[in-house]
């Protein structure tokens, strides 16, 4: 019941949230800024001069594409540059070492890819000039990548017949400036408030009432977090995320960063309304993925507060929880943290109940679509709303069409190239990684939930998530490699084949509705869009889970531990 | 691509400069001004001694402390860390049997779930209450005062959930050992500060 009220308060808070927030990034992105930040246009303006001409001509999707992968190939580089070279930078008080090549490769990948998967532990591998100028960057520029790649999608499917699909670095700018900027900074000073520390001071050691001396690991933490939250990146400061009191000090704290996780996800649906100048259309994909995330949410909530029958304990699930969060608020940041491929965690996610790991699962190899990350997740719905409207069409015999544009074998064509991508990174590479030794010497949980760890870690890093069944060892040589390049594929596989989808359509002229078009606004519709994901993603994922969580349900309802 | 070199390297370069550099500087400085002890680390001091930081867990073993959860890292900070054990792993199952056990032993009772887990930081700082009220005779034991006066105290340091409707129910053990020594006289078995 409590649970209930607190699942009611969050959803109710989150909506209020998000439709003044997805009007507010409508406006930003039209170029037409609310007067608050207007102040803000002059560095607009310097930066988009700084950039060159190139930073002012609409873009094709071929243009725009290039453009974005420059930028990220330089992000990658700088990156990995500074992780390498940390012991001779800046700001390093506890001289620490660089990462290893293929743990720099890995990290580099993970923070430009928004993936933000932690094969290190910050607090000791880290110095905070990597923290700040490494991953502190990457968190804004990898959520601004999203960001500018979804509404170039969207344009292409919702403005007039064009050539262009709008321009990345101006789109980039914008996200960056006047949306990820401001709030990440009121954020981080509330964070602070609540106990994250923000300080370029030394590290305190205490001397406890016992007479032991504790390190105490405070850094410019505050401001790593707030973004890591906002633009659904995930990497935390400390190891343990989330989970650590330091990232998340109190019950308010954690209540307002989960609010955070889906916020700019939830807010694109109404500024994808808005782009479409049909409110429908954008409610139509907000409701498709609160039904999706709430009965995810139902099944990790129930699990968790049922506890573990193998303990023949009276209680939740506590293993790998926070006494102040327990298991309503820790299955709420779960359930969250999946779905919107942000990955922060916590509690963590390895000690949750098998059920429960099947719906993270499920979460993430659905492609990241239920809200989704900042950008992506729009995007990444999309994909689906192609796929479910070329369905209904081939259902009724008629040509399909999404907000009136028709939808031909091209269009088709590069949406299931998307999709197969996802299974490519899950399925291919994790039975590639399964039957290697090196890959079965990474998990440390024995039985099926040996396979589920594997599976995890392949989804995350396909679906850019960046959460974990954390024993998992990701650190070694061949999972750090593989997984940076199946991060590079679930992320620029998804989005090229978008931005070509969104670039063909943007060449067509859209008529206006008829009697005979198919509604994508209506309860049918988020039926169907609902049905294509669960179907999909079921038929295509389900024999690996099956081996996975399902396998160790079976074993625990019969009393079996491994 | 090569056009789109000399934008992507200048504004990467601006914008590391204004994301990684005059963000952090600036929430720094709003932070320390608005949040100063918070934003230190929430350090707790005991006659200019640094003992600890009310958000993170410590060990306590002496009896005449409260102690905290179990931690899989014993309460190393550099780094904190988690069992990550499957709820079907056996080792989770046999560590949790041993910790029942010595519960059992010590008070007779069947013990919280909270107090035979381990948490996902290692650092969890809070305890159920009942974990806490649990511990009331042994802390008094050792102090050599009654259980009353230790149970007073615990449940002077129990916090409902937020709002009375989010998170659980909780007792700081750092605060309440700071308060049992304020208050009450160390017993022969407690160390000296």
């Amino acid at each position: 019941m409590q649970t209930l009220l607190v699942d009611l308060v969050y959803l109710a808070v989150l909506t209020l949230l998000a439709v003044p927030l997805g009007h507010y990034m409508h406006r930003v992105y039209e170029g037409e800024l609310p007067r608050g930040a207007r102040v803000l246009r002059p560095v607009e303006h310097w930066l988009c001069r700084a950039g060159g001409p190139g930073t002012l001509k609409p873009q094709g999707w071929q243009a725009y594409a290039l453009a974005m992968l420059a930028f990220n190939a330089a992000g990658f580089v700088l990156l990995y540059a500074i992780l390498r070279l940390q012991a001779v930078l800046p700001m390093n008080p506890g001289q620490i070492a660089p990462l290893s090549p293929a743990l720099a490769f890995n990290t580099a990948i993970s923070f430009v890819t928004n993936t933000n998967w932690q094969a290190y532990s910050g607090e000791a591998q880290l110095s905070p000039f990597s923290q700040m100028m490494g991953l502190t960057v990457q968190n804004f520029l990898s959520a601004g990548t999203g960001m500018a790649v979804a509404v170039a999608v969207v344009r292409g499917l919702t403005g007039p017949k064009s050539q262009t699909i709008g321009n990345f670095w101006v789109d980039l700018i914008r996200s960056v400036l006047y949306i990820l900027l401001p709030m990440s900074v009121v954020f981080a000073v509330f964070l602070a408030w609540q106990g994250i520390p923000q300080t370029f001071g030394p590290a305190v050691t205490a001397t406890t009432l016992e007479g032991a001396r504790q390190a105490i690991p405070v850094g410019p933490v505050a401001g790593q977090i707030a973004i890591k939250m906002l633009g659904t990146n995930g990497g935390g400061y400390y190891g343990v995320n989330a989970a650590h009191p330091f990232e998340n000090p109190t019950i308010m704290a954690d209540m307002v960063q989960t609010l955070s996780i889906l916020l700019i996800p939830a807010a694109f649906c109404v500024t994808f309304g808005k782009m479409a100048r049909d409110m429908r259309q954008g409610r139509a994909i907000f409701i498709a993925m609160l039904v999706m995330f709430v009965a995810g949410l139902a099944v990790i909530q129930w699990q968790e507060a049922a506890g573990n029958p193998l303990l023949h304990l009276a209680g939740a699930n506590m293993e790998g929880k926070e006494q102040r969060f327990g298991p309503a608020l820790s299955g709420l940041w779960a359930a969250a943290t999946t779905v919107a491929s942000n990955g922060s965690v916590n509690a963590m996610h390895d000690s949750f109940m098998p059920l429960s790991g099947l719906v993270m699962l499920v979460n993430m190899e659905v492609g990241e679509v239920i809200f989704g990350g900042v950008g992506a997740g729009l995007y990444g719905i999309l994909l689906y709303v192609v796929l479910a409207v070329f369905l209904a069409g081939l259902m009724v015999g008629r040509t399909p069409e999404y907000l009136g544009r028709k939808i031909e074998r091209r269009e088709v064509t590069l949406a299931v190239i998307a999709f197969l991508a996802m299974a490519l990174g899950i399925l291919v590479a994790g039975a590639v990684v399964a039957t290697l030794p090196a890959g079965q010497a990474a998990v440390s949980n024995p039985g099926p939930h040996g396979l589920s760890q594997i599976l995890y870690a392949y989804s995350s890093f396909t679906g850019n998530n960046g959460s974990a069944f954390a024993g998992f060892n990701a650190a070694d040589p061949l999972q750090a490699i593989l997984g940076g390049v199946i991060m590079m594929l679930g992320r620029f596989a998804m989005i090229l084949p978008l931005l070509a989808l969104a670039g063909s359509m943007a060449r067509k002229v859209p008529a206006s509705a008829t009697a005979g078009s198919f509604p994508t606004h209506g309860p049918l519709f988020v039926t169907l869009l609902v049905g294509t994901v669960i179907l999909l993603g079921a038929l295509t994922f389900f024999p690996a889970l099956a081996l996975g969580p399902v396998a160790e349900q079976v074993g625990l309802v019969a009393g079996q531990s491994y | 691509m090569l056009t789109h070199l000399r934008p992507a390297l200048l504004l990467l370069a601006l914008l590391s400069l204004l994301t990684g550099a005059i963000y952090p500087l600036s929430v720094t400085v709003l932070s320390q001004a608005l949040a100063p002890a918070q934003s230190q680390g929430s350090l707790i001091r005991v006659n200019g001694t640094v003992v600890g930081s009310a958000l993170l867990g410590q060990a306590f073993t002496a009896p005449g402390y409260l102690h905290p959860r179990p931690s899989a890292g014993d309460y190393a900070t550099l780094p904190s860390a988690a069992s990550n054990l499957a709820p079907t792993n056996a080792a989770l199952l046999n560590a949790v049997a041993a910790r029942v056990a010595a519960w059992q032993a010590e008070t007779g009772t069947t013990p919280p779930i909270d107090a035979v887990t381990t948490s996902g930081s290692g650092l969890d700082p809070d305890v159920s209450p009942d974990t806490a009220l649990a511990q009331a005779d042994r802390i008094a034991r050792a102090r050599g005062v009654s259980a009353d006066a230790v149970a007073q105290i615990i449940a002077a340091h129990r916090k409902g959930p937020w709002l009375g409707l989010f998170g659980q129910a909780r007792v700081n053990v750092l605060e309440t050992n700071l308060a049992l020594d304020a208050a009450l006289p160390p017993g022969p078995a407690a160390p000296k500060p």
